[in-house]
């Protein structure tokens, strides 16, 4: 049966894979800027979509800014340290930080930690890791973060490099981020969801009819942090620069956070849509109020961080006014009507 | 492979006995922090993630108060708590309350968006230099030993600030209300007790202690937009660790992490003094789930 | 001195109570008996504002309640010992009777009060200190019930003092029921324990899935076939 949502699916996609030639055709000398947008996108989407994984059954966590961190620190340490190729580094780095979250999960679950108490101690464990990077900073650089070292003209296969060529980075994200999407619809349709579900709602009857709670929310956490660190890892092979605050850090977690919420936790592209919404934001705001000459001169050096301002004030309003996130509380919108 | 314990340099002289009576210092100032986000979530029931960025709207407001305005200090000091205060009731009034009915997280976030917005803010209005009012208070030696006044004046008024709030606490109606309030929110109308204003009430003393942190953090530290992400994850930790809303219990969680940050910052550096009690944390939360002195739920 | 006309109140969807109409006279004990689920703990959460009425009118001294917010109904002289106590734990007797005195008429009289209550209950004063919650289930009771009196009240709302409370222990709160009445208190009690509280009250309301179906004095209700079946097991 071929219904309106494949077909959505397919014109979608279509449309996804010839973005490039658009953008090229729509922005003959910008492409490459357009391009960056879209890549950084597709990055997030990616992370938010691993975040949301967790975040969907109340395990609200800020520690996952740890996991991109230790994703891409841990890949471009071995690459720039011990020669290791990222087809090596990235699954290594997936493990540590499978393991990490297990380990940090295995008790929080067994002890019941919920609400602020995990939220709070995830971001201890967030805080744990980026002060690990910059402890290390005879390796990590500290404070000022890192690069990977450039194999050849950064164009390769074996040291997984791609950044010069943004059409060719553009299809790998989106492959990436395609995957994503895949994991969420298999995590969605398993028996773990409703396990799931069933736990968040109410651990004592779910765990009466059998349901292993832990073991649940262990597995969506093994999953949902190497998503991150896969996805970490992608950002600093794209960026060619990673720093604690960068990809690691509150500020990292905060920011997945917000962008779950503000998209919305509940759907398939709800986290996608609020790493299209962030970000296109963040960079609006950053080019529109940077780029006006008569605010650079109304309020000088300070418009460095207007566009900061305004992303807070936007997310307080947003979570004030739209609980729901957006897409929620649009499609209630339309419900109503 | 482990450089970084090569200046490894740790045994029981005379700087480890330094290392850790500087320690005790610095828990006053940590446990004035604690103090006033325990109390918030202790009534409310809602972390203040941006708490330390009040502190650094204190920190810049006495910075403008001298610097620009020409104040005198003292005065300047009392300002900032007022200002820190009055932001405190603001922050429930126009943020929190809006939200009290929303599931936890949004509350958690929505002042996280303050985080954001504040840190914006300062740098707006003052860059992002280090600032500094350039005060010298000079040391007290004792033997080899040397302590800064400016860490023992923070000691004794955040010592002196705790006891002043637990006296508020216990001898007046609307500290006892405050310290009901977390038990059984429902019956307090049936005492009268209008549950709104020992919000507000609560939000503007949390405030003015933030304000008050902010007034000794300014003789120690430089002032810049980050200075909260560097004290406020340490301040949740206290406050997770002493059992979320117990101020007795984060009093006693911010001793046990200065020692962590002075001794491991003294044996090796700063940030994995820092690591290490985020570890330990950790560990302690692990086993007691409630926090070292937190009540089973 | 209370007087309720047409009052109907629920939960969102769910009505608990259906036009209730019933008044108490300013030195009467009135007691409200029904079934588990009647609707007796909800009559006294309405009147005391804890939830809100949706329709009736609902007067103390000719004061609007529907109008009063709940923190201010205290004020009207209304003081309302909730069901199952609902004492600070973990504040002393004595800062759970400060509450009581919350109010800035009570806070004028604290020291005064509290000699009064302590008066009535000696064994309140021996456990001022304590915490609340580490007191047995009679002297819990006895705590709410000082702490209710701490303001000063006219009329005093007992929300089932003899739940949970082992036999022995009923027949002392009862008695101080008593004792209370006997202060010249006004008295409106829930009970499910109808023999004993139609002999502390005067009159009676009997309330059966939200209305109210029978009324009149304690005597005539004691005497009823139906009610000394279906509630005094009889």
């Amino acid at each position: 049966m071929i219904t309106q949502k494949h077909i959505a699916w397919a014109v979608g996609l279509t449309a996804l894979l010839l973005l490039p030639l658009l953008i090229r055709l729509m922005f003959p000398d910008t492409d490459r800027y357009y391009l960056h947008l879209v890549i950084q996108i597709l990055i997030w989407a990616f992370i938010y979509t691993g975040w949301s994984m967790m975040g969907r059954f109340g395990l609200t966590s800020l520690g996952h800014g740890a996991f991109t961190g230790i994703g891409a620190y841990v890949t471009v340490l071995l690459w720039n340290f011990a020669g290791i190729t990222p087809w090596i580094g990235i699954p290594v780095a997936m493990l540590v930080a499978t393991l990490a979250g297990l380990l940090v999960g295995y008790p929080c679950f067994r002890m019941r930690i919920t609400g602020h108490y995990f939220a709070l101690l995830t971001l201890a464990f967030t805080e744990f890791v980026r002060l690990c990077i910059i402890g290390l900073r005879d390796w990590t650089g500290g404070s000022l973060g890192t690069q990977p070292t450039r194999y050849g003209d950064g164009l390769s296969f074996y040291a997984v490099q791609f950044e010069p060529n943004r059409v060719l980075a553009y299809y790998i994200v989106l492959a990436v981020w395609l995957i994503g999407l895949m994991i969420w619809v298999k995590v969605d349709r398993s028996m773990d969801r409703y396990a799931l579900d069933a736990a968040s709602q109410d651990e004592d009857a779910a765990a009466s009819v059998g349901i292993n709670v832990t073991r649940e929310k262990l597995k969506i956490t093994a999953v949902s942090s190497a998503m991150c660190a896969f996805g970490g890892a992608i950002y600093g092979q794209y960026q060619m620069y990673i720093g604690p605050e960068t990809i690691a850090g509150l500020g990292v977690s905060l920011n997945i956070v917000f962008a779950v919420i503000a998209g919305g936790i509940w759907s398939l592209m709800g986290p996608t849509f609020g790493a299209v919404f962030t970000q296109v934001l963040a960079e609006g705001l950053r080019v529109g109020l940077r780029g006006s000459e008569t605010l650079s001169k109304l309020l000088g050096q300070s418009a460095l961080a207007l566009d900061t301002f305004i992303y807070g004030l936007l997310l307080v309003l947003f979570i004030i006014y739209m609980p729901k996130g957006v897409i929620g509380t649009l499609a209630e919108r339309f419900r109503q009507k | 492979m482990f450089g970084f314990f090569s200046s490894l340099d740790c045994s029981l002289d005379i700087f480890f006995v330094e290392a850790l009576l500087n320690g005790v210092l610095l828990a006053g100032l940590l446990a004035l922090l604690a103090l006033g986000l325990n109390l918030v979530f202790g009534v409310i029931d809602v972390v203040w993630i941006c708490y330390a960025e009040l502190v650094m709207i204190g920190m810049y407001a006495i910075f403008f108060f001298v610097q620009t305005v020409g104040l005198p200090l003292p005065l300047a000091f009392l300002l900032a708590i007022g200002l820190v205060a009055i932001a405190g009731l603001l922050l429930h009034y126009l943020v929190i309350r809006p939200v009290l009915d929303q599931p936890p997280i949004n509350q958690l976030l929505v002042t996280g968006g303050l985080l954001f917005l504040l840190q914006a803010a300062a740098t707006m209005a003052f860059g992002i230099e280090f600032r500094n009012l350039g005060l010298r208070l000079g040391s007290m030696n004792i033997g080899d030993m040397s302590f800064s006044w400016s860490r023992i004046i923070t000691f004794a008024v955040a010592i002196a600030a705790v006891v002043a709030l637990w006296q508020f606490l216990t001898r007046t109606y609307i500290g006892t209300a405050i310290r009901a309030i977390s038990q059984d929110r429902q019956i307090m109308p049936l005492m009268g007790v209008d549950q709104k204003k020992v919000y507000l009430a609560t939000s503007a003393i949390g405030g003015g202690l933030a304000g008050l942190a902010a007034c000794l953090m300014v003789l120690q530290y430089d002032i810049y937009p980050q200075i909260g992400l560097q004290f406020g994850p340490l301040t949740f930790m206290i406050c997770v660790l002493g059992g979320l809303g117990n101020m007795v219990g984060g009093f006693v969680a911010a001793f046990i992490i200065a020692q962590f940050i002075t001794i491991g910052g003294s044996c090796v550096a700063t940030e994995w003094g820092y690591a290490v009690a985020f570890l330990f944390f950790m560990l302690v939360i692990f086993v007691r789930p409630q926090g070292l002195f937190g009540a089973k739920s | 001195m209370l007087d309720l006309k047409g009052v109907d109140a629920g939960y969102g969807a769910f009505q608990a109570l259906f036009g209730i109409s019933m008044r108490v006279n300013a030195g009467e004990a009135v007691a409200v008996i029904g079934a588990n689920g009647a609707g007796k703990t909800t009559l006294m959460r309405v009147i005391s504002g804890m939830l809100p009425a949706s329709s009736g009118t609902m007067t103390m001294e000719g004061s609007d309640l529907r109008t009063t917010p709940p923190h201010k109904v205290v004020e009207l002289g209304i003081a309302h010992v909730p069901e199952s106590r609902r004492l600070f734990p973990r504040l002393s007797v004595e800062d759970n009777l400060r509450l009581g005195a919350y109010i800035p008429s009570a806070r004028a009289h604290f020291a005064e009060r509290l000699d009064y209550v302590y008066g009535l209950f000696p064994r309140l004063k021996e456990r001022r200190g304590q915490f609340a919650g580490t007191m047995s289930g009679g002297e819990q009771q006895m705590c709410a019930i000082a702490r209710a009196l701490m303001s000063k009240p006219k009329l005093v709302l007992l929300d089932e003092p003899s739940m949970g409370l082992a036999p022995v222990i009923v027949q002392q709160v009862f008695d101080l029921v008593r004792r209370i009445r006997t202060e010249g208190y006004t008295v409106l009690i829930v009970e499910q324990n109808v023999s004993q509280v139609l002999k502390v009250a005067d009159r009676a309301y009997l309330l059966e899935v939200g209305r109210i179906v029978q009324s009149g004095s304690s005597a005539e209700l004691a005497a009823s076939d139906e009610i000394r079946k279906a509630y005094m097991g009889i």
